[in-house]
């Protein structure tokens, strides 16, 4: 990994040399350059300009900052099914600081935040995974500084921030009800620099060295949707491009888990799959280096990506499916047919008034 | 001198019951009543809307009898019913509604729009809304005995006429006759050729009949004003008629209302069944030629058509009996288009030909019944209605057609062989 | 509140308020229209096949004669739109799943693709009856707020729902939302407007067939 000592040798090499010195071949970093172009739809070739252009562009350095989360998202992207392509983030960039991965620690590893931070002033990238609790500083704090003072801190110089995973993007599971420690998304704190939202829990790993990749590649970051997503990766929904669909279209769903449906590989709609709602790249990209994902395992997508997923209802509740309306139904029926007699009982006296009042009318009561 | 809008109102209040909360509940607005309507169909003016006409009563239904009426009448929301709005109403409520009942028949959520009309008659002739024509013929009814004016000498003097006419006695106040026959004064006056057919056919069938000097007349001017308490003091005269002499059945004339306000109002108006059976006279006479009392002899040659009387027909229910009848004494026998349930109306029934100031609408929706008559160009046209047998001539004189109109029962009467 | 939030209220409290104001309303407007009684006829019936109450519910779904001619559009229009909304209320999948989920009873759905036929029938006959009352001399007559409104009550659940399934115009959740939002509206509004016809139609009806089938004339 690295350290402060050769940060800068590393600083200094393109991605062309690292890819060199790390003995990936050509042929590997083309299939990269494939994968990733395919997945945020660049046209045909593009993949080969995305190579050429990534091997000539400098190695930014980054500083990975971790607040309340499980890792999980450092997880998904260094435990990578199929190390030899995703494992290729560590060759684009320059992994300055990161206190899971780093070799450094204590003061050590400070320092090296520090340095990274002087010394690529205004040019180098902050990853976070984790959201921020601003309840107590005291809830989750790294080398006893606070989440909080560590972000604002780290970020001042940053050239942008990418919020890593659905806590850092959304507030994530710390933030579902009741949100013990005021957890807040990194977008609610920094005001002042690009920030690219990857959400998902984890985020898929080729998404998160795609918005790297683009961005050495392109020198911008990618175009972002209304919550901060890459449209490219972001645009369409798991249930557009689920392969379960023609299943959905023709009414065809899972019943149990263990149903002929269920075998069949009919749609999951009814077992609460979110699918329809979850704007992800899971349906094309999939996991484990393109080997499945979780609808074509036999679980329902539960919307990981999507902001306070995890109070949205049950993940087994159909998506049409109100919460507990019988209850209140039989409430209101009651109280509707008490209203109803209560107003009958007042219309019918005032009928019966009206028509005690009638006097039988006369020839003379046809004139005013 | 006691007719007010508070009156009105509170009359209105004692009308208003589930049926009729359910109609305003379920219009739509959809607009096919108008096309039923012939005052919309032949003026194209929308204010002629059958359900437009019960407006105010829809609105004091919602601000009296709904809770969301109550409460936006409460907070000053509710836009109140004036005299001023009744007062324009009196045109929609009378002058253009003939109780028809065609918007009743075609509603598409099954509104009974005239139902409502005939309710909403009892606020206007409450609130002092009602048209001068139609109090002077219920004044007429309720002192002297009948709409136009005729009394007991006037009938007696008929009788003594079609006696030496037809050489047929005219039975008056014969107690344990089966049939009470009853008139209208228009037949009294205008058509005294009924009376001698009643005579002739009855004779023929050999049933026993008589005429009432209390309840000779059978109209009721009290329904057409809409107003139930003057209503109910004319038909208790027929129904008193009626007991007095034990009679089987009353004998609504050829009238259309005539029928509905015995038929169908009576008993509720005098609040008991009726004791007797009330049936029009081409039931009656349909009854006779189903047991083969009645013969006739001889057939019209001239092409006839017949027109139905709504109260008759849609709103009465008698629609097959005349044309047996007509079938029995008519060669060429030919039917207006939408005759029978759906038929045009004359455009004076239900009180409106009383009302003087409506003429030019009468005038103005005759043309759908020309256009019927155009389609099948009859050379005589038949009914049994003398109400509408006078609004028709009306029509038929202004629009210079040449077609004489005839009751049915003088029709058939004239195919009775003489007695041997 | 984000999009998901959105959906996630609109499915959960909302439809439960929506479903509240529902049951109320209709009952209580229920018994409140009922509730007035009427007076039994005293005159004497007359019996004729076919003339009764149940017999008019069912006949006054039949065109009156001769007034299809005359009102072509309002008759035509209105029985595509209600056929229309019918079927795509009733058997579209995801809403035969809604009521299997909550009443626990199922029917066969149609495929998607008939119901995407059948919404923009529909839609473009409410349009064509919308263009008719503003046309139709005694129809915009009559017109009031409520006619209006109530016709975007109804106009919005399907435009939402087909746009959602096209994923048009705004993002699927979002638009699901709204959908479902809207029809929580029309529940909500329904007791309170002319929509109540769907209730009242068939008592006004069997009110009219019985009380002129008491005179022998099957109306």
């Amino acid at each position: 990994m690295t350290n402060a000592y050769d940060m800068g040798r590393r600083q200094s090499a393109t991605v062309g040399d690292s890819l060199e010195r790390q003995g990936i071949t050509r042929r590997a970093f083309l299939q990269y350059c494939a994968s990733i172009a395919s997945l945020m739809a660049l046209p045909a070739g593009a993949a080969e300009q995305l190579a050429t252009a990534l091997a000539k562009a400098r190695r930014p350095s980054v500083i990975w900052l971790s607040f309340q989360e499980c890792t999980g998202c450092t997880e998904s992207l260094a435990r990578a099914h199929n190390p030899s392509l995703e494992s290729l983030i560590f060759d684009l960039i320059s992994l300055d600081y990161h206190h899971t991965l780093q070799a450094a620690s204590g003061e050590a590893a400070e320092a090296a935040r520090d340095a990274a931070m002087k010394e690529n002033a205004g040019k180098y990238l902050v990853v976070v995974d984790g959201s921020v609790p601003l309840g107590n500083p005291g809830y989750s704090t790294i080398a006893g500084i606070a989440n909080i003072d560590v972000l604002r801190e780290t970020a001042r110089d940053a050239a942008a921030i990418l919020a890593v995973g659905t806590c850092a993007a959304y507030g994530g599971l710390p933030a579902a009800q009741p949100n013990p420690t005021g957890a807040v998304a990194i977008s609610t704190l920094i005001k002042d620099k690009p920030i690219v939202n990857i959400p998902g829990c984890p985020p898929i790993p080729n998404v998160m060295t795609g918005v790297i990749a683009h961005y050495l590649a392109f020198g911008a970051l990618p175009e972002l949707d209304g919550l901060g997503r890459p449209r490219a990766f972001y645009g369409e929904t798991i249930h557009d491009r689920c392969y379960r669909r023609p299943f959905y279209d023709q009414g065809k769903f899972a019943e149990t888990f263990d149903d002929e449906g269920a075998r069949q590989g009919w749609c999951l709609f009814k077992l609460g799959c979110k699918g329809p709602v979850a704007y992800n790249a899971c349906a094309t990209a999939k996991w484990n280096g393109g080997v499945s994902f979780p609808i074509q395992s036999g679980h329902g997508c539960i919307g990981c990506s999507e902001p306070n997923f995890w109070d949205a209802g049950s993940l087994y509740s159909a998506l049409s499916m109100p919460a507990s309306p019988v209850t209140l139904g039989a409430a209101a029926a009651a109280a509707g047919a008490a209203a109803g007699v209560a107003v009958t009982f007042f219309n019918r006296r005032k009928k019966a008034a009206a028509k005690a009042g009638h006097e039988t009318t006369t020839l003379d009561d046809l004139e005013k | 001198m006691s007719a007010s809008l508070d009156k009105g109102v509170r009359v209105l209040k004692e009308m208003i019951d589930a049926p009729i909360a359910s109609y305003f509940s379920s219009c739509v607005h959809c607009g096919i009543c108008a096309e039923a309507c012939l005052f919309y169909t032949e003026t194209s003016d929308p204010k002629f809307t059958p359900i437009h006409k019960v407006e105010p009563m829809r609105r004091i239904w919602q601000q009296e009898y709904t809770l969301l009426g109550r409460l936006a009448k409460l907070v000053g929301l509710a836009k109140p019913v004036t005299d001023e709005e009744l007062g324009k109403w009196k045109e929609l409520v009378y002058d253009s509604c003939t109780f028809c009942g065609r918007c009743s028949a075609v509603c598409p959520v099954g509104n009974d729009i005239v139902y409502m009309v005939r309710k909403m008659r009892e606020g206007m002739s409450a609130a002092g809304h009602a048209p001068e024509g139609l109090k002077g013929a219920v004044t007429r009814t309720i002192n002297i005995g009948s709409p136009m004016g005729v009394k007991l000498p006037a009938v007696k003097a008929q009788m003594k006429h079609v006696e030496a006419d037809y050489g047929i006695p005219i039975p008056l106040d014969q107690e344990g006759a089966e049939y009470l026959v009853t008139l209208s004064s228009m037949e009294i006056i205008n058509f005294p050729e009924y009376l001698g057919a009643i005579a002739k056919i009855m004779r023929h069938v050999g049933k026993t009949w008589t005429l009432s000097s209390e309840a000779f007349e059978a109209t009721n001017a009290g329904m057409q004003i809409g107003n139930s308490d003057l209503a109910r003091v004319i038909v208790a005269r027929v129904v008193a008629g009626a007991e007095k002499l034990k009679v089987k059945t009353v004998i609504s004339p050829e009238c259309g209302h005539a029928y509905t306000a015995l038929r169908w109002e009576g008993a509720n108006l005098i609040g008991r069944p009726f004791t007797f059976k009330v049936q029009h006279i081409v039931e009656v006479l349909d009854e006779f030629r189903a047991a083969g009392l009645l013969k006739t002899e001889g057939m019209e040659t001239d092409r006839l058509s017949f027109h139905d009387p709504c109260q008759l027909a849609r709103r009465g229910g008698v629609i097959q009996p005349q044309r047996n009848l007509m079938k029995m004494v008519a060669k060429e026998f030919v039917e207006m288009p939408e005759a029978g349930y759906m038929n045009w109306c004359c455009g004076g029934g239900g009180g409106a030909s009383s009302i003087e100031e409506g003429e030019y609408l009468r005038i103005e929706a005759f043309q759908v019944k020309k256009r019927q008559l155009d389609a099948v160009k009859p050379d005589r046209l038949v009914t049994a209605c003398a109400n509408c047998r006078i609004v028709l001539e009306e029509g038929l004189e202004h629009y210079k057609m040449n077609l004489p109109v005839v009751g049915l029962t003088e029709t058939i009467a004239e195919h009775i062989p003489d007695p041997e | 509140m984000d999009q998901l939030q959105f959906l996630t209220w609109v499915r959960g409290p909302g439809l439960n308020l929506a479903l509240l104001v529902f049951v109320l309303g209709v009952l209580w407007r229920l018994i409140e229209i009922y509730g007035l009684g009427r007076k039994t006829d005293l005159s004497a019936p007359r019996h004729v096949p076919g003339a009764s109450g149940w017999a008019t519910i069912a006949r006054r779904s039949l065109p009156a004669p001769g007034l299809l001619k005359s009102s072509p559009v309002t008759y035509i229009g209105g029985y595509i739109f209600h056929v229309g909304l019918a079927v795509v209320v009733f058997l579209f999948a995801p809403h035969v799943a809604l009521v299997d989920a909550l009443v626990g009873v199922t029917w066969p759905a149609l495929p998607s693709q008939v119901i995407d036929f059948a919404t923009v029938v529909t839609m473009v006959a409410m349009v064509a009856v919308l263009v008719d009352r503003h046309v139709k001399w005694a129809k915009r007559f009559l017109s009031t707020f409520g006619d209006w409104f109530a016709w975007l009550l109804t106009f919005l659940p399907l435009l939402t729902g087909w746009l959602a399934v096209q994923h048009l115009l705004l993002p699927y959740t979002l638009m699901l939302a709204l959908h479902i939002l809207s029809v929580e509206l029309l529940l909500v509004c329904l007791p309170f407007t002319k929509l109540f016809h769907a209730f009242t139609s068939f008592g006004s009806r069997w009110f009219n067939g019985t009380m002129n089938g008491h005179k022998g004339v099957p109306v």
